[in-house]
């Protein structure tokens, strides 16, 4: 599909979708209302920027039906967040919605190398998150052979991939490095399992878990990407081009946006990830802010796909600063010092202020490798991570070198800043 | 002659160069010669120990960032022009120098260098 068909194709279902949430949510009603939006000012997919946010908050304070835009009765399934943070939000799906998630979770199977001749062994979690169903759905559209194992017991997991001989694993993708450790242990060679694909999401994973998993497994690991506010897994995922992955737009249609300005940004930009559902029935979402940040690219892949990709999630809006009045990420320093050989991706930033001037340090540690005796090279080590963070971040910054090992590890939500300005 | 000196990145903070004496104490280890170069952040200490490959690996069991480097040792006699003599030597062969460290006590000075080029350096100061 050509860029303008597509664009044809979101522009009328976006009039749709913007026509039943004021009709039948009194939540949009209300919002579009506010900022005198009504739905006939909606003409296309250039409109969308007229439109009101949805934030998780909105999501908690319209619990638990509250943003329904069918009657009751038209709602086959819920989902529910885990609700660490508060109270679980809660999505709906229509027999059609069941049948567009399954939809476009067959396509990223597919789109992965996934075939009706595939075993799938689905180690996600099964009940009230996404990940298990919305698999195990789109694998049987796909029409493979689902084994609904769920997640946990590690050494039924390994029994049945050896005894089943299944062809794809779908899983997180720390679950699957130490599914992989635990291969390893138990003196399974993986290089003997018919295990080939691996289908990977619900959190973010770096470059070098990728090639770890790879390895350990020996499969080609493949990210896919969802939230249940929007759908659930297959919102996106890669193809065999590994460069970015591809969205499901005639379904959700992507925006980048400043976290601060909202206002939307060029293409390429990085910035804070919206989706708006264009065809979800049950609960349709306006320019849901997923406080994940990301990039957005529109040329043609080398897979010949022409829908849009978004890059790998570079971290959470959340942990933006401002410093100097710049944005600056945890996760910018973090891809900056994965291109220095002699650093090490573990930092701590800490902002202060000094007289009325934002400082921002930045502790690195040194690789072992290349700890020298000599005071020079240490200082042409320092000197390069310094050039390279700050024509990333176009902030000037103060590089310390500490000793390996001592910065916390990033175990999912390490501590990455201290901010020492009272403001 | 060229000998192996121990080289450890030690974190500017309070107690981690005491640290680092500790392991070598605990693992028997003397040290003949130390030095410090330091910088705002961090320090690193060098030294020549009698068991270089022990020391260095104690020091990496407890986490410590190592280095083992050649540098000449040149025993000096103490007299006035007698370091002059010898860097007079390196500089005149096109020899760079790092960084010295020395003492000289009962009549002689032996000096630690870390040069560009150990072996030519070594064979400069013999050859004369």
């Amino acid at each position: 599909m050509s860029r303008e068909q597509m664009r044809e194709l979101q522009s009328g279902r976006l009039k749709d979708v913007v026509s039943r949430v004021y009709h039948n949510v009194p939540f949009y009603r209300k919002k579009m209302q506010e900022i005198g939006i009504e739905p006939g000012d909606i003409s296309s997919i250039d409109d969308l920027a007229k439109l009101p946010f949805t934030t998780k908050q909105d999501l908690r304070d319209n619990y638990p039906f509250g943003l329904f835009a069918t009657p009751k009765s038209e709602v086959v399934r819920v989902h529910a967040s885990s609700g660490t943070t508060g109270k679980p939000t809660v999505v709906a799906y229509t027999r059609k919605d069941i049948s567009t998630f399954s939809e476009v979770v067959a396509r990223a199977l597919s789109c992965s190398g996934v075939t009706r001749d595939d075993i799938i062994q689905i180690a996600f979690g099964y009940g009230l998150f996404t990940g298990g169903l919305g698999i195990h759905y789109g694998a049987e559209k796909a029409g493979a052979a689902v084994v609904p194992i769920s997640g946990g017991n590690t050494e039924k997991q390994l029994s049945l991939l050896q005894d089943f001989g299944c062809t794809v694993l779908a899983c997180t993708p720390s679950y699957a490095a130490y599914l992989a450790d635990a291969m390893e242990m138990a003196g399974i060679d993986p290089r003997k399992l018919p295990l080939k694909i691996g289908i990977f999401g619900a959190e973010p994973w770096s470059q070098e878990m990728r090639a770890k998993i790879e390895a350990g497994l020996d499969i080609k690991a493949f990210d896919i990407y969802g939230l249940s506010e929007i759908m659930g897994p297959g919102v996106a995922n890669s193809c065999s081009c590994q460069n970015g992955l591809h969205i499901a737009e005639d379904h959700f249609v992507p925006e980048i946006l400043d976290p601060k300005t909202l206002q939307q940004l060029p293409e390429g930009s990085t910035g804070e990830l919206v989706f708006t559902t264009l065809t979800k029935e049950a609960m349709p979402l306006l320019r849901y802010r997923t406080r994940d940040l990301s990039s957005l690219d529109y040329s043609t892949c080398a897979c010949g796909r022409t829908n849009v990709r978004m890059s790998r999630i570079f971290g959470r809006s959340d942990d933006m600063l401002i410093i100097r009045g710049v944005n600056v990420f945890p996760s910018q320093v973090e891809s900056a010092l994965l291109e220095i050989p002699e650093a090490k991706p573990h930092y701590m930033l800490i902002v202060d202020r000094k007289g009325n001037l934002d400082t921002l340090e930045i502790q690195v540690e040194i690789d072992d490798k290349y700890f020298s005796d000599e005071m020079v090279q240490l200082n042409n080590i320092r000197n390069k991570i310094k050039h390279k963070v700050e024509s990333i971040l176009g902030i000037s910054v103060i590089i310390s070198l500490v000793e390996h090992r001592t910065l916390a590890r990033s175990e999912g939500k390490a501590k990455r800043v201290i901010d020492n300005r009272n403001i | 002659m060229i000998i192996k000196q121990l080289s450890v990145f030690l974190q500017n903070e309070l107690g981690r160069l005491e640290e680092a004496t500790k392991v070598l104490s605990d693992n028997n280890i003397n040290i003949s010669a130390l030095s410090i170069a330091e910088t705002e952040g961090y320090g690193i200490l060098r030294m020549i120990v009698n068991d270089t490959d022990k020391a260095a690996e104690a020091l990496k069991g407890n986490e410590f960032s190592v280095k083992v480097t050649d540098v000449l040792r040149i025993d000096a006699p103490d007299v006035p022009g007698a370091v002059h003599s010898i860097i007079n030597k390196l500089s005149n062969a096109g020899i760079d120098i790092a960084y010295i460290y020395g003492y000289s006590s009962n009549g002689i000075a032996p000096l630690i260098i870390k040069v560009s080029d150990p072996e030519r350096a070594d064979q400069v100061i013999k050859g004369c």
